[in-house]
């Protein structure tokens, strides 16, 4: 941090030159009057110190150097610079590369930490996106939760309860799991519509009741797995389970295509037709949509609809990819809260919650490796995960830490969702 | 009505009253077909389902906790008869309210009493499942109170504090998770009030967090109160696994708090055991929402609270600085729904666990909602919520005449939260300035 304060300390001097500047004062002012990217970067610098200090703090040998500080002083900050640096390279080892596949024979694939970070990062895209999209409409889905595992249900008991060809029989089970999703999030959308029941409530407590609902499933005969007592699902039957695209070793399975060619669908959906645009005029303004003539009531359905049907696909990613050897009610896996965070750190926008997406699978990848091999709780993860979505949210606040100007011609409205009367 | 009437308040039979009612809009046709339809379903579920299903016989209550206080005979209610009826009354309220319709303050009541019908009648046709054996209502009613409701009531009260002034709070969650945290950590190293005053302002701490962000930086706040959830959760478990795990004699071992006899009350007859045997914790919440509604409706800062939740410009034109009350109310409010997180520990359950808190945090913010904003409905919805859970403990355990898997009793608290929600109460209106931040101009 005081690294990059420096050269704003060194700023007054040069103040005053002319018109035509150095390419170091251009490149110092296009740090100062920082655009969103660099705002975005020093976001995530802002994570890495928080997550650092943790580090430091979780480490034993740093914390019992601390008690003799004075004596020794070196002896806490190399202990410290250790637990960092022993953080980072576990996160970094589990998301990208690790240095230790080049040299053993056979031994961890090269693309293994990247194709862990694929599989991580793909239900958290279409979570995303489904999140994104209801977003934009104005409309705060907390209910990918129940949604998803709604997806999981309905595409489960078609891949193993149901007989059909080798393609006809992904696609059934895709098309359930869409359903599923859809049909859950369509209720709220409807419920909206119809009555005027606060999303945020009844989004809440259908996720309850869809994982309720699954506990059940998961103890009856022909759902759950036969000749046990574990509340864990029958296998999904192979030609309804999604095909790995790099051969079996590697975790990436055709759900990765469709999340990409889900956000494609989403940007399309939201630039480029009048759906779209409807959407996101009664997200802005529902007021002003309404007077416009846009039908208000039928957007939130169909962009419920459209959210749980991505929804859905965050299940059948789950229920038909990465558990499809038989899920518990952990099928869930926290995704559909995580895809809120994903979501805000995409902006909302298809594209941005791809990266998002791909960032957090990285960190979550990453997780993995730091619980295995450091001492520090993986849940420090989390933490930097929330301090970055707050710092990108809240720009004027980087600016006053980093001592930056605002940006000239004024900084973009966010179009999330606002208050609760829309 | 002579001019004499006009400096009085006006009484109950006074032509003025019934002007005010007629002024007062009634709901549109259709709703109030939508809301009658939603009440004879209720009606008929408690008739067809409820009163069909019972087994003949008497459904018994057992009123008095077992070896507590004064003996009082257990209440007998013939099962069946007893649904009919009240599945009758139900659907009597709903052709009325189809008929004439209800005003929106009397529509209230009609709720109250449909919803304590259908539970009446439910219970009924639950006690019936097994002859023999009475049904300890008290018991219920104490797990409502003790083991559930404390973190929601809390919880609310602290939202309905920051939302009141125009800043939403979904961090509800978030602030029990660090309340719990700090309260079971200083309650082990000091001592039980310290507690409480450490969950107190960790939650406040996050509330200052919310605010500085929402008022200052002007954050999206929906937005900004999920992350604050994810950034509270990830920091309780981070704590949980790097502290408390390696030290949990001495840092996660806090005594759970005693229940206190209040002398006098707790020997009221059916209540008294309920609401005046708990620990001092539950009685400081029932300060809580005292001091809360008075707070909010019969002070100059309540006052100036409401006003500038609804219109802040307004209330900054008389001089209110609305940045400084915004900022105060949403720390109180996170001060209070800390001590709601210190229940969880301290409390009721005793050491922390990683994500105590569980969802309760959303259900608080689902009863601000459906409470409309106003603590005393904000309570009761909680306070129904909380009866909700404890069926779904009890119930399983007591057996009904249909065997139902226990799944299904998990989902009815939130299946009948749906139903009220989108069949009764339907739009809400938030305070009109809730959420939006204010640029002073």
């Amino acid at each position: 941090m005081t690294v990059e304060t420096a050269p704003a300390s060194a700023s007054p001097a040069p103040a005053d030159q002319p018109p035509r500047r150095g390419l170091g004062r251009r490149l110092l002012d296009g740090y100062l009057y920082a655009g969103p990217v660099t705002l975005t970067v020093l976001a995530f610098v802002c994570g890495a110190v928080v997550g650092a200090v943790m580090m430091v703090v979780a480490d034993p040998a740093t914390r019992s150097a601390l008690g003799y500080f004075l004596a020794a002083p070196g002896d806490t900050f190399s202990n410290g610079w250790h637990a960092i640096s022993a953080g980072y390279s576990a996160l970094f080892r589990g998301a990208l590369f690790n240095t230790d596949s080049l040299y053993s024979n056979g031994g961890a694939p090269i693309f293994g930490p990247i194709a862990n970070t694929l599989a991580y990062a793909t239900p958290l895209i279409l979570g995303g996106l489904a999140v994104g999209v209801a977003f934009r409409a104005g409309l705060f889905n907390i209910g990918v939760q129940g949604q998803l595992i709604m997806g999981a249900i309905c595409a489960g008991l078609v891949g193993f309860d149901v007989d059909l060809p080798p393609v006809i029989h992904l696609v059934a089970a895709l098309l359930a799991g869409i359903a599923g999703g859809a049909g859950w999030g369509g209720l709220t959308g409807w419920l909206k519509a119809r009555t005027g029941a606060h999303e945020v409530i009844t989004t809440i407590m259908l996720n309850y009741v869809a994982l309720y609902f699954l506990n059940y499933l998961l103890n009856v005969s022909g759902f759950q797995k036969p000749k046990t007592n574990e509340a864990v699902s029958k296998p999904v039957s192979g030609d309804a389970r999604l095909p790995h695209l790099f051969g079996a070793n590697l975790p990436v399975h055709l759900d990765l295509l469709i999340a990409l060619g889900a956000a494609a669908g989403v940007w399309w959906l939201l630039t480029r037709s009048t759906l779209g645009f409807s959407l996101r005029a009664i997200g802005a303004n529902q007021n002003a949509a309404r007077t416009a003539g846009m039908n208000v009531e039928r957007g939130y359905l169909v962009v419920m609809l459209i959210s749980g049907a991505l929804a859905g696909l965050v299940g059948c990613s789950q229920a038909l990819g990465a558990r499809a050897g038989g899920f518990d009610n952990s099928v869930d896996a926290n995704l559909g809260f995580d895809a809120i965070t994903v979501a805000l750190l995409g902006q909302a926008s298809p594209w941005g919650t791809v990266l998002a997406g791909l960032f957090f699978g990285a960190l979550n990848a990453g997780r993995v490796v730091m619980n295995a091999s450091t001492s520090t709780p993986s849940d420090v993860v989390n933490v930097m995960e929330a301090v970055i979505v707050l710092f990108i949210a809240a720009p004027a606040l980087v600016r006053s830490i980093f001592r930056l100007r605002q940006a000239r011609g004024g900084s973009r409205v966010s179009a999330l969702a606002k208050g609760w009367n829309g | 009505m002579s001019t004499a009437t006009g400096t009085r308040p006006p009484a109950a039979g006074d032509e003025l009253v019934v002007h005010h009612q007629a002024a007062e809009p009634l709901l549109s046709t259709r709703r109030r077909l939508a809301g009658a339809a939603g009440l004879v379903v209720a009606g008929l579920v408690c008739i067809l389902v409820f009163g069909l299903d019972a087994n003949p016989g008497d459904a018994s209550f057992q009123v008095a906790l077992a070896g507590f206080g004064p003996k009082i005979p257990n209440v007998q209610l013939p099962g069946r008869p007893a649904c009919f009826v009240l599945g009758a009354l139900v659907i009597v309220l709903a052709l009325l309210h189809a008929a004439r319709g209800f005003s929106r303050r009397s529509m209230r009541w009609v709720i109250a009493t449909a919803i304590a019908c259908f539970a009446v009648s439910f219970l009924c046709w639950a006690a019936t499942g097994t002859p023999g054996n009475p049904f300890t209502l008290l018991g219920l009613l104490q797990t409502t109170i003790a083991a559930s409701s404390v973190p929601l009531v809390l919880g609310a009260l602290g939202g309905i504090m920051c939302e009141r002034s125009g800043v939403i709070n979904v961090a509800i969650e978030g602030q029990l998770l660090v309340g719990a945290f700090m309260g079971a950590m200083v309650a082990t190293m000091a001592n039980n009030v310290a507690g409480t005053l450490a969950a107190a302002a960790a939650g406040g701490v996050l509330g200052a967090l919310l605010a500085v962000f929402a008022v200052k930086y002007a954050v999206n706040q929906v937005v900004l109160g999920v992350v604050l959830n994810v950034l509270a959760l990830g920091l309780t478990n981070f704590g949980y696994n790097a502290l408390l795990q390696q030290n949990s004699s001495g840092l996660n071992n806090p005594a759970v708090l005693n229940p206190i006899k209040v002398p006098g009350l707790s020997q009221i007859p059916i209540l008294g055991p309920v609401l005046f045997d708990q620990n001092w914790l539950v009685y400081l919440t029932y300060a809580l929402i005292v001091a809360v509604h008075v707070w909010l409706f019969r002070t100059r800062w309540g006052l100036r609270t409401r006003a500038v939740g609804e219109h802040p410009r307004a209330a900054d034109t008389v001089g209110i600085n609305v940045a400084r009350m915004r900022y105060r109310n949403v720390i109180i409010g996170g001060m209070i729904a800390g001590i709601g997180g210190a229940y969880l520990t301290i409390g009721y359950a005793g050491a922390f666990s990683g994500n105590i808190s569980s969802g309760k945090g959303f259900i608080a913010l689902a009863a601000v909602i459906f409470g409309r904003w106003s603590p005393l409905g904000a309570v009761g919805a909680a306070l129904l919520f909380a009866f909700a859970d404890g069926l779904q403990i009890l119930l399983p355990i007591a057996g009904t005449p249909t065997n139902i898997p226990s799944a299904f009793w998990s989902m009815l608290p939130y299946v009948a939260t749906v139903f009220a929600v989108a069949g009764l109460v339907g739009k809400v209106q938030a305070p009109a300035a809730d959420g939006e931040p204010y640029v002073k101009s």
